[in-house]
């Protein structure tokens, strides 16, 4: 039922976006293509949530130009996952309410959900391994579980590229684990997968790539390539030398 | 029996029972969207606000909701408008805005002589007092606003769990957010006959609020606090009819009341 992804893609080329008079990223240029895991890391206000934010269109570019590719393209083809402050937890939606608004945007007005949709959101819920709370209310949930109830609402819209700003924030090392499997797994059938994330343990097990911001593209590439002594001390200074040191062993940290 | 049924041998009663039903139900389905976006105090200052173009219509001698229906909708418009182009807050553009129009309002019904109305009415509804017209309007009104929750219905639930998420997958939030004032100006000039200008507020939001608290989800709010909505108002009238009580505030008590009972009764149920 989940429909095959036609090679979904990002670039971002020369991209500078400035927000609040001052310029949250300069000269952005990468690109992610089907099939891709991808963590964005970077310290506290280094912009990465910015140019999730620019890539999905929510922020007017000062210069350059983003393209989605193939599926991404099409309506409904980036699916994004706000940071949890931006989500209105006062509303009272159940995980199964969620997940069907995925087919928003796949509906016309006055048009009512139909079979194929209810078939679609069962799968989904499935898929993400929450059909038994599907009756539960949202605020019910851990934040590992809110955040497959998201997944499955991405599922649910049919999107090839799924943005995930922080995703990990309040989750515990277990669930963060959980939720890297339904991605990889989301991967696996060639969509694109950006997470943003603080969290710098297991990186090179969690993603295919990632890509350290600190107001512009420090490095990209695989983890164990991309995360050198050099880039670690641009994105977190001495305090993230020592932190590799400790994760990652004496070659990550120079000593 | 006759208890009930009495008061109904009058004209006047049957259509205030009409135009309150349609109230008592019509505000709490669209306060169920005030309260879970946060937009009490935007109701209440629309509500204060068409005072001035009611004061009009009575002056110029047509039905006061010709002039509140576009008043209000502009009004909801400008104070996104004032808020986006100053950069102050909006709930400040909103009191500015509220403030300066009911005043206004209150000055033009000071110095206009051939306005023979009962500020005390504008202000706290009387819903005795409705004509045959106002109930034929209030029903096209309620027609509209049904159809265009109907319509924006996923539209307006998704902009107000996480909007952030609808602009991205391509719903226009600026005009499901103005289509939901729209809706809400025509569901508070329908509402203010029967609680009037001030009290107007204890209908959309008080059932809402109290179905709020015992409902799981989101459409059961809006059923439930319809039917709150719809028995408060009713109540409120048979209390008009046979204590001699003002209809407004009458209907505004039993839904304070409801409310507070379901607040007791929820924490009772709870430290269970």
């Amino acid at each position: 039922m989940v429909k095959t992804v036609s090679s979904p893609g990002i670039s971002v080329d020369d991209v500078t976006v400035v927000r609040g008079g001052h310029t949250a990223l300069t000269d952005v240029t990468f690109s992610v293509g089907a099939a891709t895991l991808m963590g964005v890391v970077g310290p506290n206000g280094a912009g990465k949530s910015t140019l999730l934010e620019a890539i999905v269109g929510l922020l007017p570019l000062s210069k350059g130009s983003v393209q989605l590719h193939g599926s991404a393209a099409e309506k409904g083809g980036i699916a994004y996952v706000p940071q949890r402050d931006r989500i209105n937890w006062a509303f009272p939606a159940t995980v199964h309410d969620v997940v069907m608004m995925g087919r928003c945007c796949n509906l016309g007005w006055f048009r009512q959900p139909g079979q194929y949709d209810r078939d679609m959101v069962c799968e989904c819920l499935k898929r993400v391994d929450m059909w038994d709370s599907r009756r539960s209310l949202v605020t019910e949930l851990s934040g590992g579980q809110r955040q497959r109830v998201f997944i499955g609402r991405a599922l649910a819209q049919e999107a090839s590229v799924i943005l995930l700003d922080e995703a990990f924030s309040g989750v515990d090392v277990g669930a963060q684990e959980g939720i890297i499997e339904v991605l990889q797994t989301l991967r696996d059938e060639g969509r694109v997968v950006v997470l943003v994330t603080h969290d710098l343990t297991n990186l090179a097990q969690r993603f295919d790539e990632i890509l350290c911001v600190n107001h512009h593209i420090c490095a990209k590439g695989p983890p164990e390539e991309a995360f050198t002594p050099e880039v670690v001390m641009e994105l977190y200074g001495s305090h993230g030398i020592e932190f590799a040191a400790n994760h990652y062993g004496p070659e990550t940290s120079g000593q | 029996m006759d208890y009930i049924s009495e008061p109904f041998q009058y004209s006047f009663m049957v259509r205030a029972l009409i135009v309150s039903v349609l109230v008592g139900v019509m505000c709490p389905i669209l306060g169920a969207y005030v309260i879970t976006r946060g937009r009490s105090f935007m109701g209440d200052a629309l509500a204060h606000s068409v005072l001035p173009a009611m004061v009009l219509a009575f002056m110029l001698g047509f039905s006061p909701f010709f002039a509140a229906v576009p008043a209000a909708i502009l009004i909801a418009v400008l104070m996104g408008g004032v808020s986006r182009r100053t950069g102050i807050s909006e709930d400040t553009s909103i009191g500015i805005i509220f403030a300066g129009m009911f005043a206004l309002g209150l000055v033009m019904l000071s110095v206009a002589t051939n306005v023979n109305v009962d500020i005390e009415d504008l202000l706290l509804g009387q819903v005795l007092g409705v004509s045959q017209t106002d109930v034929y309007v209030s029903l096209g009104l309620t027609a509209l606003v049904l159809a265009g929750l109907y319509a924006f219905h996923r539209q307006l639930v998704y902009t107000t769990f996480d909007v952030v998420g609808a602009a991205v997958v391509g719903i226009r939030t600026r005009v499901v957010e103005y289509v939901l004032l729209a809706l809400l100006a025509l569901v508070i000039v329908i509402g203010i006959q029967a609680a009037g200008i001030v009290l107007v507020m204890a209908m959309l939001i008080t059932p809402a609020a109290a179905a709020y608290l015992i409902a799981r989800r989101f459409v059961e709010v809006m059923v439930l606090g319809a039917v709150i909505g719809a028995a408060s108002a009713v109540t409120g009238l048979y209390l008009s009819y046979y204590v001699d009580l003002p209809s407004g505030p009458a209907m505004a008590l039993v839904a304070t009341g409801v409310f507070a009972l379901t607040a007791v009764g929820k924490r009772r149920f709870a430290t269970r």
